[in-house]
């Protein structure tokens, strides 16, 4: 069919918004809210929805995912929470000693590959650190509709704990909070045990984590479809390298601290994308020749398609003598 | 001969597995039948899940009932139809916990109907696990009058409840635990085919 | 108001007709002289104005007619419109889509008046003026999908999205190409497509699925699909199928012109907001083969599709039976001649018949 033929444009439709306030929460954490340039009401969403921000950093575009962490319902204000990452590629830090109140953006339409399981009988939470904003979503959304929920939440210190104040103060009964340095830990197993059936586990937090939570659930028999993770991978730094681009007949550096999907934008050449963290799959791209090692960071492909056959240029990487894509 | 190796098929129709232990906390062993053979077969791989386990049974002119009895399960029925022994099996679902392994084995026509209990009770099909032995007869629902008739074993059929002749469809539904019969001679009335044995 | 809406029946003495105006804005499906699986995605955006592409939720002059026709199917059999429990919050969120979409797109016919969740809606062709409080089902006469859908056009499926897989979780299904919602609710996206040939071993369903899962807020798209059905008969059920299948057998070279109907489905989908489920309404358009052959570029394609199609596609389409006698009336329209590439009729470019 070509009715009203239209390219599809690479990611998710974009809103233009203002940065409405700057609200610090502690050493590491600052929330940054947004409301529309155009005045009309932000899009309802689903809770562990995410939304694509970009940043323009001196000439260089940054495109970094956060959960949204506002009230699904609040059609007036999205909000995100940013950890401070000091080692990390710069889009956190850009956000916390560049973003001002009255500052104009482009984030993308909600896209949600977190969501709850409506079908469960309970929800069990279990959030690491800054792992805490989609919960706090989900939690908006359940509390609206009698949802039965739990959280158990993980902080280093108190002066640490994202929103515990907030939480506990709405929540008293339903929020566990553990301090590390307290020698405080969640008691996984135990709570693992005698959840009616029908429970569904949710995790985000650190890698190590995410790992510790499907493990433990695995070995007590619960069904894998019954635990959820999110974990967005920030592209790690990597040694930099060459690539061929056969469609668009380039060579392009990829640098240090840029991901090869950025490398790929810098060049001017069009390329899919949705979560920039690879979890989506819609950056796939096939491998025409390589001579060389992949590194390969994913969610998305099977192990044989990593093996030569494509990669995931968001988060993926490369070393070695020569690199062709079918771009 | 008790296990049969069904023809490959489309993606609706079930693919039953071979029975293993895995980790959990209770195990609820469902059989009819023939099924009591893959029951032992799985006590034999790990004997100490039966420390843990509800075998419920239905014999169905089978004598295995000593031999699963010889297991030592924590908790064993027997029950003279899957209808008669379903309220217990609800009563057991509704008061398990997460962590509870589901073993279904036997025909189609039981583990299909005791899959959907357990989905039923909060347990995503992939994670319950299934082995056919002995007969090979189907679950149909017609889908014209949604009567379901029990252990066909010919195509085409007679629809036991509104009496149209329908054809035998791979086409499977979970949620109603059935095969779909659809009518063979809606397009030319009275021509039905002599019906043959299924598999055959 | 702007539409005029026919009076017209879908069953029993078949009254129902498209006007010339629905004839040239028919969605012809072939866009090239022949016909192969494809996953033939679009964006849903719009389209040229006045065509069936141009509105989020088409109204044409059947309206009025197509929902009696579906409030009649609904009587007779309930479980036509099922919704599992989970559903109820994507049921909302579709009763919001379809009447904010219908009240901006068609002002005439449909308002809605919003005031927090306090909602009144007004629906001019079906004399409904009704007001209820937003996510409170018991203000409704029916549950949110139902009571929308039983205003709206089309099939609908609500697909819950889970494992990185779409379940035919909820739908309002009374104009389907022979398959039942009854029996395949709670099916995940290979298995409610299991029966059909060829697609699968074509990867056809995988990159389908692929390409839905990704379909994101403020981004529907849509695309086309067809099969043939004698007689305008909206509901092709598998449940009524030993009623309606020896209408088939009525087909005669003298009134194939009339019976015969190509029978196209817009299908679209759009990522609802709060559920985060996918709704995928299925638009089905009638058109008889004698009102399509007033179209020259569409009577040499038809022609050219129907003859080449490979018959597994011919035998899954349920028409392989008639397929010579259709080939014998349309025959008559192909004077040979190429033809313009897309879909639209191009009354303006493309030649007239030169055949006798």
């Amino acid at each position: 069919m070509s009715a009203a033929p239209q390219k599809a444009k690479p990611g998710a439709e974009q809103l233009a918004v203002r940065v409405s306030a700057v609200v610090p929460l502690n050493d590491l954490v600052t929330r940054f809210e947004f409301q529309r340039t155009d005045g009309q009401p932000f899009p309802t969403f689903s809770g562990g929805a995410h939304t694509v921000v970009t940043m323009q950093d001196d000439g260089r575009t940054r495109l970094n995912p956060y959960s949204l962490m506002s009230d699904p319902a609040d059609t007036s204000t999205y909000a995100i929470s940013v950890r401070r990452d000091d080692q990390g590629r710069g889009g956190s830090l850009f956000m916390h000693t560049r973003v001002k109140q009255g500052d104009e953006m482009t984030i993308t339409y909600p896209v949600n590959l977190f969501s709850l399981d409506l079908r469960a009988r309970k929800h069990l939470f279990f959030a690491g650190g800054i792992g805490i904003t989609p919960f706090m979503s989900m939690i908006h959304q359940l509390e609206q509709s009698n949802g039965n929920w739990e959280l158990h939440y993980s902080v280093r210190t108190e002066a640490l704990g994202t929103y515990v104040d907030e939480l506990k103060y709405k929540f008293p009964t339903k929020v566990h909070v553990y301090y590390d340095d307290q020698s405080q830990s969640i008691p996984l197993e135990t709570l693992l045990d005698g959840q009616p059936l029908g429970t569904n586990a949710y995790v985000c937090g650190p890698k190590g984590m995410i790992d510790w939570v499907h493990a433990t659930a695995s070995a007590a028999g619960w069904p894998d479809a019954q635990v959820h993770s999110e974990e967005f991978l920030a592209p790690a730094p990597g040694k930099p390298f060459e690539v061929r681009l056969c469609k668009s007949d380039k060579t392009i550096q990829v640098g240090e601290n840029e991901s090869l999907l950025e490398a790929i934008e810098r060049a001017g050449v069009e390329a899919p994308f949705l979560c920039r963290g690879g979890a989506c799959g819609q950056c796939e791209t096939d491998v025409v020749s390589y001579d060389g090692e992949f590194i390969h960071r994913d969610h998305w492909l099977e192990p044989e398609q990593q093996a030569g056959e494509k990669i995931m240029p968001c988060v993926s990487r490369f070393v070695g003598k020569s690199l062709e894509l079918d771009r | 001969m008790s296990k049969f190796q069904f023809p490959e098929s489309i993606k609706s129709r079930p693919v039953y597995g071979t029975l293993e232990p895995r980790p959990g906390k209770a195990h609820l062993m469902i059989a009819d039948a023939e099924g009591a053979e893959a029951i032992l077969d799985l006590a034999a791989q790990d004997a100490s899940l039966m420390a843990h386990a509800h075998i419920i049974y239905i014999p169905k002119g089978t004598d295995f009932g000593d031999k699963l009895r010889a297991l030592n399960p924590a908790q064993y029925y027997e029950g003279p139809s899957y209808d008669a022994s379903v309220q217990r099996l609800r009563h057991v679902l509704a008061n398990a916990h997460q962590g509870l392994q589901v073993y279904l084995t036997g025909t189609e026509g039981l583990m299909g109907q005791a899959q959907n209990e357990a989905m039923q009770a909060g347990i995503p099909h992939t994670s319950i696990q299934t082995e056919h032995r002995g007969s090979v007869a189907r679950r149909m629902q017609c889908v014209h009058c949604k009567g379901i008739t029990e252990d066909v074993m010919t195509d085409p059929f007679v629809c036991s409840h509104c009496g149209l002749n329908l054809f035998v469809r791979d086409h499977y539904s979970r949620r109603l635990a059935a095969y779909q019969g659809v009518c063979i001679d809606a397009e030319d009335p009275g021509n039905v085919p002599e019906p043959k044995e299924l598999y055959t | 108001m702007t539409i005029q809406f026919n009076e017209e029946t879908f069953r029993d003495d078949y009254s129902f007709y498209n006007s010339d105006w629905a004839i040239k804005r028919f969605p012809f499906p072939f866009h090239e002289d022949s016909y192969m699986y494809s996953v033939n995605m679009e964006q849903h955006r719009g389209g040229p104005k006045g065509s069936v592409y141009e509105m989020r939720f088409d109204v044409d002059e059947h309206y009025v007619s197509e929902m009696r026709d579906r409030a009649m199917v609904l009587a007779d059999d309930p479980l036509r419109c099922q919704s599992l429990p989970h559903m109820t919050l994507a049921g909302w969120d579709l009763l919001e889509l379809i009447m904010v979409s219908k009240s901006e797109d068609y002002p005439d016919l449909f308002e809605l008046h919003r005031d927090g969740n306090q909602w009144r809606w007004i629906n001019k062709p079906l004399g409904i003026d009704d007001t209820f409080t937003f996510m409170d089902e018991t203000t409704l006469p029916y549950g949110p999908m139902e009571y929308i859908t039983r205003q709206a056009q089309g099939d609908f499926c609500v697909l819950d999205q889970r494992d990185e897989m779409l379940w035919m979780d909820a739908g309002m299904v009374t104009t389907q190409a022979d398959w039942s919602l009854d029996f395949d609710i709670g099916m995940n996206f290979f298995e409610w497509h299991a029966p059909v040939p060829l697609a699968h071993e074509m990867g056809i369903f995988k990159r389908a699925l692929k390409f839905l899962l990704n379909i994101q807020q403020g981004a529907p798209a849509r695309r086309l699909n067809w099969t043939m059905t004698v007689n305008p008969l909206l509901d092709t059920s598998p449940e009524n199928y030993h009623k309606w299948g020896i209408q088939k057998t009525t087909l005669t070279p003298e009134n194939i012109g009339s019976k015969q109907h190509l029978r196209v489905e817009l299908q679209s989908f759009f990522r609802l907001p709060r559920s985060n489920a996918l709704v995928f309404p299925i638009r089905c358009y009638l058109c008889s083969f004698q009102d399509l052959m007033t179209v020259p570029k569409w009577g040499r394609r038809l022609h050219r599709v129907v003859r080449d199609l490979p018959v597994e596609l011919a035998t899954y389409k349920g028409f392989i039976d008639n397929r010579p006698m259709m080939l014998d009336y349309l025959e008559q329209f192909d004077d040979g001649l190429p033809t313009s590439r897309g879909v639209f009729p191009d009354l303006e470019t493309e030649p007239p018949l030169t055949k006798a």
